[in-house]
């Protein structure tokens, strides 16, 4: 059949182009041009997504039946702890990628995504702190989601004092990875540390499989903020990468072009 | 708006919480673009002095 042999060969060439555009994506100076086109957008467009799912939490989202008006925490502190674990993902697998193809732009991703990862980690945990004052009666305890939330800092900042402490970048890029890979098993403890041990941290209301135990109101501005921080985390790490790229291929021709 | 203000009671809580993240997202998308723009001048100032040696000699 002429027509099964010729959709096969649009498979091939489909499969090959995807291959192409992969392989150039993992050229670091065509990746630093995408990045720089797209960067303004990711930017822009967190920005506008950041006004409206603020506007939705604090003006339209009804209060909540038990909390009031003290659930609208819940805006900025979802978003930051689901994107501080989403950091962290993106951080070890670039690194493991990098371990074993030894692929230069996947440390730069890795080595990018840490410092982002440790501000939106902080911020879960400060604005946990705050929901958690009026709503359980302390700032803190230690519960096991808490703790494991506060490992991930603390597993970002080892992973930057430990690159800053290596002079050389090779060396810098295996040992900060063996770490970021060693460290991703603090994920699921995040993850089903409610559902593992008693803890005064509520249960999941968005990531599980049946559908979100949150009214329709409530529930459209989290997933605006969510993807907000998504765009921005995107536009944030893309601007790192650039950075990373810089001082990895500073010796190269394009660089000097790029530059001069 | 006095109601959007005191969140029931929770206004200093809500508004702790936006502000916060507010001031920390800004921070850190500023100094991500500072050490861009630091590192580009870095070496494009490295890239001058090279040339002009070169020029020089």
């Amino acid at each position: 059949m002429p027509s099964v042999a010729y959709g096969r060969q649009l498979d091939a060439i489909f499969v090959l182009s995807m291959w192409n555009w992969f392989f150039k994506l993992g050229s670091p100076p065509h990746f630093y041009r995408i990045a720089t086109r797209l960067e303004p957008w990711l930017m822009g467009g967190a920005l506008v997504l950041l006004v409206i799912g603020a506007y939705g939490g604090l003006a339209m989202a009804p209060p909540d039946y038990l909390q009031g008006d003290g659930f609208r925490i819940i805006y900025v502190h979802v978003p930051s702890a689901f994107l501080s674990m989403f950091a962290y993902s993106v951080m070890a697998v670039a690194s493991a990628i990098g371990l074993i193809w030894r692929m230069k732009l996947a440390f730069c991703v890795a080595a990018a995504s840490a410092p982002a990862g440790a501000a939106f980690t902080f911020l879960a945990l400060c604005t946990g702190a705050i929901w958690g004052e009026p709503i359980w009666g302390t700032w803190w305890a230690w519960d096991p989601r808490l703790t494991a939330e506060l490992v991930l800092l603390f597993l970002f900042l080892g992973y930057m004092l430990l690159r800053q402490a290596m002079p050389e970048t090779r060396q810098a890029d295996r040992a900060s990875g063996i770490l970021a890979v060693v460290g991703v098993v603090n994920l699921p403890i995040i993850h089903y540390s409610v559902e593992w041990w008693n803890s005064i941290h509520q249960g999941p209301s968005l990531m599980k499989l049946e559908t979100p135990s949150i009214d329709g109101d409530m529930l459209w501005p989290l997933l605006v903020m969510i993807v907000a921080y998504q765009l921005l985390f995107i536009g944030i790490l893309f601007t790192s990468i650039r950075t990373q790229i810089l001082l990895r291929e500073r010796n190269t021709r394009w660089i000097s072009d790029l530059l001069s | 708006m006095a109601e959007i203000i005191h969140m029931g009671g929770y206004g200093s809580y809500v508004w702790s919480a936006f502000g916060l993240t507010f001031v920390v997202l800004l921070a850190t998308v500023w100094l991500t673009k500072r050490s861009l723009q630091q590192t580009r001048n870095r070496l494009t100032r490295r890239l001058r002095s090279a040339s002009a040696t070169e020029a020089s000699s």
